[in-house]
């Protein structure tokens, strides 16, 4: 079972690697979210400050989004879902070790750059060390919460919206707390601890439920 | 004790149980809108936009009420797989997102005179806000998968997702808005609601459950309908279809 869920790992890895790079089109993506903002919300450095972290969170959230209607929708085009559900593998683990690829491949590179666009959105270092500490700990929920509503509009053609109206709301609380982890209390007595942590419950609680979720949602659809 | 589960008998339960639910349904809305409008007294501050409150409450309440029964069926659809459970979630959404928007539109109405302005980014509006969209993405996915079944399943594992969510959300909502103006102006901390406030808005609570539970026997019988003749179009359409192969057209 190890060997068979490592090899899945892999081989997550080596598609979004070598299909078009989700990690490099996740990244332009979200390159293209942080610059429209300043034109929104004008080049006023000071305001831009305050915005940051906001900024990068939905930018965050947004590309993490996209590319994970593609999460099961591609392994239920070319057969290879109908393999997972047959296969002596619990569906769980093989959710949890695809979201686990995922996130590696597109959540992380996000993660790795936001501090580089936060020195573009004027953030101090010590704001720009709690903006990827939060995102760190906060990009798994954001995962695992998507691929419920992967699996739940897997064998829609254009899933997508659809996907994005489902599982926006849910993210709330993931967004509420990576935004007061990220910036809120640099002005506030409101301890950074205290945020980060229920972000880190929420991940925690979205590694343990989400995959029972999904698995669900995908043997209702494959049959 | 006839087996309700069985969509046959249960449409004749309905046909019998419907005007005396929705009798007692129109004479409670009657009697609740006449103490609301004639008997109860404006209120000492608010004045007479109080008696908006007779609305609001009762639909603030279905509103979550209806998402409770939509995580019972959605229960009942993947526990036990039962047609009657699909329909009875299928029904409950639109509804629920009515009363939601009632809930919403009222509290805004209300907002406006005293409050200043339509809408704050009050926790408790902001979680019923979301509470909104949450009814609107589950309608959403329901007519974005054509198989009934399908849909139902779906439908049922984001309602329960849905359901483990929203204590979540609406702890964070609070976090959050502690968080961004920890001065509630909006707290309405006088004394406790007087009996002769009290009784108009029981009165039109449980007239509201009853038009909810009128409306929605209607909705779930609607569905049932709507189900045997999607089925009976496609027998239909197999049967014409099938003597086409039998003798095709010769060859010109």
């Amino acid at each position: 079972m190890g060997d068979a869920l490592a090899a899945l790992f892999w081989r997550e890895v080596k598609i979004a690697r070598r299909t078009g790079g989700a990690a490099s089109i996740g990244i332009v993506f979200f390159l293209v979210l942080a610059t429209i903002f300043p034109f929104a919300v004008g080049p006023d450095l000071n305001l831009l400050a305050r915005l940051g972290p906001a900024i990068l969170w939905i930018a965050v959230l947004l590309s993490t989004l996209l590319g994970l209607d593609r999460l099961f929708q591609a392994d239920h085009e070319d057969g290879s879902l109908d393999l997972m559900l047959t296969s002596a593998t619990p569906l769980e683990l093989i959710v949890l070790v695809k979201c686990a690829g995922h996130w590696l491949t597109t959540a992380l590179p996000l993660v790795i750059v936001a501090p580089l666009f936060g020195l573009a959105l004027a953030q101090d270092a010590a704001a720009l060390a709690r903006l990827t500490l939060s995102l760190l700990v906060g990009t798994p929920a954001l995962t695992l919460i998507g691929a419920v509503g992967a699996a739940v509009t897997v064998s829609l053609r254009r899933g997508g919206l659809l996907m994005a109206v489902l599982v926006l709301p849910l993210a709330i609380p993931v967004l509420i707390f990576g935004v007061s982890a990220a910036g809120i209390g640099a002005t506030d007595p409101v301890p950074f601890a205290a945020p980060l942590a229920i972000l880190g419950a929420l991940s925690l609680a979205a590694i343990a439920g989400a995959p029972f979720a999904a698995a669900a949602a995908l043997r209702y659809a494959g049959e | 004790m006839p087996n309700i589960a069985n969509p046959t008998i249960f449409l004749s339960f309905v046909r019998r149980l419907l005007p005396w639910s929705a009798a007692l349904a129109i004479i409670l809305l009657t009697l609740g809108l006449y103490l609301t409008f004639f008997v109860a007294p404006p209120d000492y501050q608010q004045g007479e936009t109080v008696k908006i409150m007779y609305l609001h409450v009762p639909a603030a309440w279905l509103s979550l009420f209806i998402y409770i029964v939509m995580t019972v069926a959605a229960l009942g659809t993947l526990v036990w797989r039962h047609p009657l459970a699909d329909a009875g979630q299928k029904a409950a959404a639109p509804l629920g997102a009515a009363f939601t928007f009632i809930c919403l539109a009222t509290g805004s109405l209300w907002g406006k005179p005293m409050w200043g302005t339509w809408w704050v980014w009050d926790a408790r509006l902001t979680s019923v806000l979301v509470l909104f969209l949450i009814y609107l993405a589950l309608i959403a996915l329901w007519q974005a998968i054509e198989e009934p079944g399908r849909a139902a399943r779906a439908a049922a594992i984001m309602t329960l997702v849905g359901a483990v969510n929203l204590p979540i959300i609406k702890f964070s909502v609070d976090w959050w808005n502690t968080l961004h103006q920890p001065a509630s102006v909006f707290r309405i901390g006088g004394p406790a609601i007087a009996i002769s406030m009290l009784l108009p808005l029981i009165v039109m609570a449980i007239a509201a459950t009853f038009l909810f539970l009128t409306l929605h026997m209607m909705a779930i019988r609607n569905e049932i309908l709507r189900r045997r003749l999607r089925r009976l179009t496609i027998l239909a359409a197999e049967q014409s279809d099938a003597p086409a192969y039998i003798a095709p057209e010769p060859a010109r």
